[in-house]
């Protein structure tokens, strides 16, 4: 029996977690001599007053999406892919190659081979880690963790190397053809007649990650696939003896872990910059922890938090334009999120338990 | 090529692997007993930038290291309470204080020093300065072990002796003392241990706290011995090759000196192209060299060279049974 009614496990602990992290933050803005309410007005105004703000919140939330529902997969499987960064890294190597060296005649081909490639890419990065663990055991957290490491040292080497735009200085490829050009949603909601910014990077990548959300949620609670991957996350030994294969769930659900980290290229490389640079995922892959664990692992929650999460992320970069809080506020932010919904998740929980069971008891006594 | 120049490389080896070794003894009491802990980079991130800012303060480089320590040993007690008395995940919360200390040190530097998140430059007593062993210079013209003496063994900060002398230290503690066999047996079955009467979230405290107090060193060599003051993101991916090293010595302390002492020869030759082309002739690329530790220790976990076998008892919370 659950000791927690329902909406208590799934609305009530993730707001108080986020509550804590929220108190503990405002107290860190005190400390440095700012103040927390006129700094949360101006996240608010800066993420959220414009279209151009909603722009920007937008293209970040689309990026911890996937990276998001990257974690959230592996999380059902009881995995832990750490290497949602070097996935998405090397997912964007995959859009460079693809847009650089194919011709492509309009942008909706272009951006379904993107994602393709980015899935592909990402998916092999993932592959070793998970071939490690399924066959010879090793710890998954780590090999992802070395894995991201390798992935940044190819990337650097690549961008020095073979792919830099002869003539330039900078590491970085040059500029995709003007057809493998997204469209951004100045674009998508002028067709409707709806003013947008037009400097906002949020593109139709949105949408796609919005559909991998679906697609996410059906493969996880309506697919036989799904229902194997929850099972053997549950417990591996019932999932054995129900005849699972420990080696095909870990194996796949790590496969589709790292394909939707690098799906998370077509939004920031592809979308956005039109050109692969170095550091291009700015951590997003470290994000879709926190975004995972807040939104408990359920795509709805991940798109949530994800919007949560692109809302602090436009909103810090608005405070350290107009403040004395530096950008690395999110940062902290975003490991007090981490910590007391992933790490302290029982902190909150245990004497929420203890309220509803004492609850109950008087219910029963009185009855 | 010349003796000194194979002495500068190596004198290079141990400036470098001082600080993955004391990263790497701390994992290893932690790991040993029980708790998983990738958070040893944020620790040193976070030891390196107080002991920075207090030895600014203070003018005093011991002074800064207390602080480093006392601030590394505020994020083991938060892993501590995260992962023994809530039983929560300890990978996530080794995480979560990676990006607090990445987070913090900055807010906190721009904060108190309005440089872009670093503290001023530190000297003279600020920093660990080399000290020079007895006789090193008098014996500097002896041929070979002469420079030897000279360049290679003297000329360090103490903290690079404090951290080799950790290494039998360790050795001793784990091997030859009832609290490093408890501390071992807790890793390994913390049932037995708990049925002999023996606290095990009291082991497990400890063993955190040695932790915090390593990583609380290692930072502050970072920031007060290595470099001169605190910059952000110092710790550079440190502790991670230091968790690299602990896999790489399989959870043993001679080993893990061996391999802290590899894996900081691979970042010396990384700041010498030059030597590297003199030997083999031809150029190695400088990031293959950076990522080697990682490939290693994927190959090590991979079991193609030895088994790596973590202790038994490793990230899991331990529940009294009723």
């Amino acid at each position: 029996m659950d000791v927690m009614p329902k909406w208590a496990e799934v609305i009530l602990v993730p707001l108080i977690s986020l509550l804590l992290a929220a108190i503990l933050s405002a107290i860190v803005i005190l400390a440095i001599g700012e103040d927390p309410i006129a700094a949360l007005k101006l996240m608010i105004d800066g993420a959220l007053g414009s279209s151009y703000g909603w722009g920007y919140t937008l293209y970040y939330a689309t990026n911890f999406i996937f990276t998001g529902l990257a974690v959230s997969i592996a999380f059902h499987a009881r995995m832990f892919n750490i290497g949602g960064e070097g996935q998405a890294m090397i997912g964007g190597l995959g859009v460079a190659l693809v847009c650089l060296y194919l011709p492509w005649p309009h942008w909706s081909i272009a951006l379904i081979a993107g994602a393709i490639a980015s899935a592909i890419f990402g998916a092999a990065w993932a592959a070793i880690p998970a071939y490690l663990q399924a066959k010879r055991g090793s710890h998954i957290v780590i090999t992802t963790i070395m894995f991201n490491f390798i992935a940044a040292a190819l990337l650097n080497y690549l961008l020095i190397g073979a792919l830099k735009k002869p003539g330039s200085m900078e590491p970085a490829t040059g500029k995709f053809p003007e057809a493998t050009h997204l469209p951004n949603m100045h674009e998508i909601l002028g067709t409707f007649g709806i003013e947008f910014s037009k400097a906002a990077p949020a593109n139709i990548s949105f949408f796609v990650a919005v559909l991998a959300c679906f697609a996410v949620w059906a493969l996880i609670w309506k697919t036989k696939l799904g229902y194997e991957i929850r099972a053997f996350g549950h417990s591996e030994s019932a999932a054995k003896y129900a005849g699972i294969s420990p080696t095909k769930i870990i194996m796949v659900s790590m496969l589709i872990s790292g394909a939707l980290a690098g799906m998370m290229a077509i939004n920031n490389v592809q979308g956005e910059a039109e050109r692969l640079v170095l550091n291009a995922v700015e951590g997003a892959g470290f994000i879709g922890i926190a975004v995972a664990l807040m939104g408990r692992s359920h795509p709805f929650g991940v798109f949530v938090a994800a919007l949560l999460f692109g809302f602090l992320y436009q909103g810090g970069a608005e405070l350290a334009l107009w403040t004395k809080i530096p950008r690395e506020m999110i940062v902290v932010i975003q490991a007090l999120v981490i910590l007391f919904t992933g790490a302290l998740d029982n902190m909150v929980r245990m004497p929420l338990e203890r309220m509803f069971l004492a609850l109950r008891r008087n219910k029963g006594g009185a009855a | 090529m010349d003796l000194l120049t194979i002495l500068q490389v190596l004198d290079s080896t141990v400036r470098l692997a001082t600080p993955l070794l004391l990263a790497c003894l701390a994992g290893l009491y932690s790991e040993r007993a029980g708790i998983f802990d990738i958070g040893l980079e944020g620790k040193m991130l976070a030891a390196a930038f107080l002991s920075a800012a207090v030895a600014f303060v203070t003018g005093s480089a011991w002074v800064g290291l207390m602080a480093g320590i006392g601030a590394s040993l505020v994020l083991s007690v938060i892993h501590g309470l995260a992962s023994i008395t809530f039983r929560g995940n300890q990978l996530i919360s080794g995480v979560a204080i990676n990006f607090l200390a990445a987070g913090i040190t900055v807010v906190v530097a721009q904060s108190w020093f309005g440089q872009g998140g670093r503290t001023p430059q530190l000297s003279g007593d600020g920093r660990f300065n080399p000290i020079t062993l007895p006789f090193a210079e008098a014996m500097q013209n002896l041929p070979i072990i002469g420079p030897i003496y000279y360049e290679l063994i003297s000329g360090h900060t103490m903290l690079v002796y404090i951290a080799l002398l950790m290494v039998p230290l360790t050795w001793w503690v784990l091997f030859s003392t009832r609290f490093g066999l408890r501390l071992r047996a807790v890793g390994e079955n913390p049932a037995a241990v708990d049925t002999a009467g023996v606290s095990v979230n009291g082991l497990r405290y400890a063993a955190v706290i040695i932790c915090g107090v390593l990583c609380g060193i290692a930072g502050a060599y970072l920031a007060t011995a290595l470099q001169a003051g605190f910059v952000k993101d110092m710790s550079a991916g440190r502790g991670f090759i230091a968790l690299a090293a602990l896999i790489f010595a399989k959870w043993r302390p001679w080993h893990a000196l061996y391999a802290c002492l590899l894996f900081g020869f691979l970042q010396a030759l990384a700041l010498r192209p030059d030597v590297i082309q003199g030997v083999l002739g031809f150029k190695v690329n400088g990031q293959l060299l950076d990522v080697l530790p990682y490939i290693l220790t994927v190959i090590i976990l991979a079991g193609f060279v030895g088994k790596a076998v973590p202790p038994r008892a490793g990230g899991e919370p331990y529940v009294k049974e009723r």
